[in-house]
């Protein structure tokens, strides 16, 4: 096997390549429950902002309507979470695993007509300068705008909740609704707010396989990415730069695991599968030991509902 | 009183007369159970194909996708037997005892088992299709079109079916080319594109020109056809999916199968039988050769496949020899079904152990 300094390059950018979805969907539902919403419907969402994004992209032929359309798509799906979480005062958990179950569903349904057509080839930025640079040419170059988006999101998503306004609303309604209420502040608005935000973000990470990844349909092409999402911002302890970390990772494993494969390293396949799951929650363990930290971002109010009696 | 009688006596024998009528003039109706979901572009789409094909054909059927192979095989198909479907075509290895459970139960109810091999009752037959000899093909190919030496090939399950795949696309790989070494990588999924597609792409970063596959979905020819190396459709002709990338494919091919069993029902002919079928009997389809591939190649492999249809040819043709150097085949015999149904063993020139 040939290790040169082009070969690692390839592999860092298929690793990033991977961690894509996993990043949107976390950040997407870090925002969420920041604001003390826990939403379990994030596969759902995701399947369905996959369909959404293919079904768009081959009936209308252009992308950036069914990027959007995606999108759209999850935030018309976690309005139904919003408003029986939020209006019917409904439990989180449930309504969320429901979401989930319902995504899946109709996303089949609606994809009946859309398996085994190709999907459209999605453009790529700077890939001219690809071959440029050794080794960071193939990581910074030739990628997707949602691939830039996708790295820009956690360091955007950390300044917007400690640097912004609107952020430290969020966190107040995260960890005391009612003190939050007292402010003035519309309580009910902020986690609608998120849930969408949170919907949007897992409708683009669908479409992101659906349409660039892999682009076709076939159902449940997600595949549980949703739940590792889900996972990842909890062991990532609420902060967006450790959800970075955490998808690298496994995505990192996952794609280096098969390589090992490849070269012939005697390692038992099912532990070389099991490995990203078991890696990327031990280091994300480790790295968020703190538990004054945790404590500081951890929502206070995560899944509790909130309702204003007057 | 004595009224009464005669006249509910009459009026029952109308009816008993009706009904009778009814079920002799009854369309046949079948029924399908899958394990998947049809929008899976893969196994349980193919299956579906061919039940398209039985209703063409003029047949009702109705199918039930997703059906766990558990207690729940046997409830849904208690319900198929007892809602008025006269042959029930299970399409998973899995449904094996349920299906033979349930068929007992139901003798005047055909059954037909997808890869099982046990026919317990009467009303139960089995089938399954020869797709080794598929890539007996892919392999030829493979070993003549590859630059690099290295072939690639991602793998689902560790189950007779995908080693007996795995060894036969070898053999014909090494037939041509003694250089070539199979890489292979193991998915443990049957369909997640996102993973098929990582794994395709760690093989071609580590040198593969050529990618087979024994997953169902379309990623890994797309990654090959974004790499720019040749890859094989798996199931359905996967071409449109990457003109430049798919060399040709191996198509599950049901719907003859399934019309023919259906009518034996309806005509009162079926009877229980073992069927596995090839390339000869059209169960395997190979897909249009590329115009990528030279001539002489094409001509090469059109011929195999008469011969793998005529059976001049045969996939396992000794001698073959295990990983360790034991004879599996001697010289001039071919493996009977029997090695070929529970081949857990790769033959030599297979690189790493099968996963236990």
């Amino acid at each position: 096997m040939i290790i040169d300094i082009n070969f690692i390059g390839l592999i860092i950018a298929s690793i990033m390549a991977s961690a894509v979805p996993l990043i949107l969907a976390s950040c997407g539902e870090l925002i969420t429950e920041r604001s003390g919403v826990l939403n379990l419907g994030v596969e759902g969402m995701m399947i369905i902002g996959a369909i959404s994004g293919f079904a768009l992209m081959t009936v209308t032929g252009s992308l950036i309507i069914a990027v959007f359309g995606a999108m759209l798509a999850g935030v018309l799906i976690s309005t139904i979470f919003a408003f029986l979480t939020q209006t019917l005062i409904t439990n989180h958990v449930a309504t969320g695993l429901a979401l989930t179950i319902f995504g899946i569903g109709i996303s089949a349904m609606i994809g009946k007509n859309f398996v085994g057509i190709p999907g459209k080839e999605f453009p790529v930025l700077f890939q001219g300068l690809k071959d440029t640079i050794p080794l960071l040419g193939p990581i910074l170059f030739g990628h997707s705008i949602v691939f830039y988006f996708a790295f820009a999101l956690p360091f955007i998503t950390s300044y917007f909740l400690k640097k912004t306004k609107i952020g430290l609303i969020v966190r107040a309604v995260g960890d005391s609704p009612e003190s939050a209420s007292n402010q003035g502040i519309n309580v009910k608005l902020v986690r609608y707010a998120c849930i969408l935000y949170g919907g949007a973000m897992s409708g683009l990470a669908g479409a992101y396989l659906s349409m660039i990844y892999t682009p076709q349909w076939i159902e449940n092409m997600t595949g549980g990415r949703g739940w590792i999402a889900l996972a990842l911002v909890v062991f990532s302890t609420w902060n967006p730069i450790k959800i970075l970390i955490g998808a690298m990772i496994f995505g990192g494993l996952t794609i280096i695991q098969f390589h090992m494969q490849a070269i012939g390293v005697r390692i038992p396949v099912q532990f070389l599968t099991a490995l990203p799951y078991i890696v990327t929650i031990i280091v994300l363990v480790v790295i968020s030991r703190d538990s004054r930290k945790i404590r500081l971002s951890t929502p206070s109010s995560l899944g509790k509902s909130f309702h204003k009696d007057n | 009183m004595h009224k009464f009688l005669i006249r509910s006596f009459v009026s029952s024998l109308v009816l008993l007369f009706t009904l009778t009528v009814a079920a002799v003039a009854k369309d046949v109706k079948a029924a399908f159970v899958y394990i998947g979901p049809t929008g899976d572009h893969g196994w349980t789409y193919q299956h579906d194909v061919g039940r398209k094909a039985v209703e063409a054909a003029g047949f009702k059927t109705t199918y039930v996708e997703g059906v766990p192979e558990s207690a729940d095989a046997e409830r849904v198909l208690r319900q198929l037997a007892n809602s008025g479907h006269d042959v029930i075509f299970t399409t998973s290895f899995g449904y094996m005892n349920p299906t033979n459970k349930v068929a007992k139960e139901f003798p005047n109810v055909k059954f037909e088992h997808a890869t099982g091999y046990k026919r317990e009752h009467p009303n139960v037959s089995t089938y399954a299709a020869r797709f080794y000899e598929g890539r007996t093909i892919l392999g030829t190919i493979a070993g003549t079109m590859t630059k690099s030496n290295v072939i690639g090939y991602v793998a689902s399950f560790p189950i007779p079916e995908v080693i007996r795949g795995i060894n036969s696309f070898t053999l014909a790989a090494q037939k041509v080319n003694p250089n070539i070494k199979t890489k292979i990588v193991w998915a443990f999924t049957w369909y997640d594109p996102g993973k098929e597609a990582e794994a395709a792409k760690a093989l071609i970063d580590q040198g593969a020109d050529v990618i087979a596959q024994h997953t169902d979905s379309t990623a890994i020819v797309q990654m090959a056809e974004k790499a720019g190396v040749y890859a094989f459709g798996q199931a359905s002709d996967m071409d449109k999916f990457a003109p430049k990338a798919v060399l040709t494919s191996v198509e599950n091919n049901w719907g003859p199968y399934y019309v023919d069993r259906v009518k034996a029902v309806a005509n009162g002919t079926w009877s229980q039988k073992d069927t596995w079928h090839g390339i000869g009997d059209g169960m395997v389809v190979i897909s249009d050769l590329d115009s990528q591939m030279p001539a002489d190649l094409r001509s090469k492999v059109k011929k195999l496949q008469a011969d793998l249809a005529s059976g001049k040819v045969h996939s396992f043709t000794g001698p073959i020899y295990d990983q360790k150097g034991n004879l599996m085949v001697a010289e001039g015999k071919t493996a009977d079904d029997g090695m070929l149904a529970g081949m857990m063993t790769y033959v030599k020139g297979v690189e790493g152990d099968i996963p236990k």
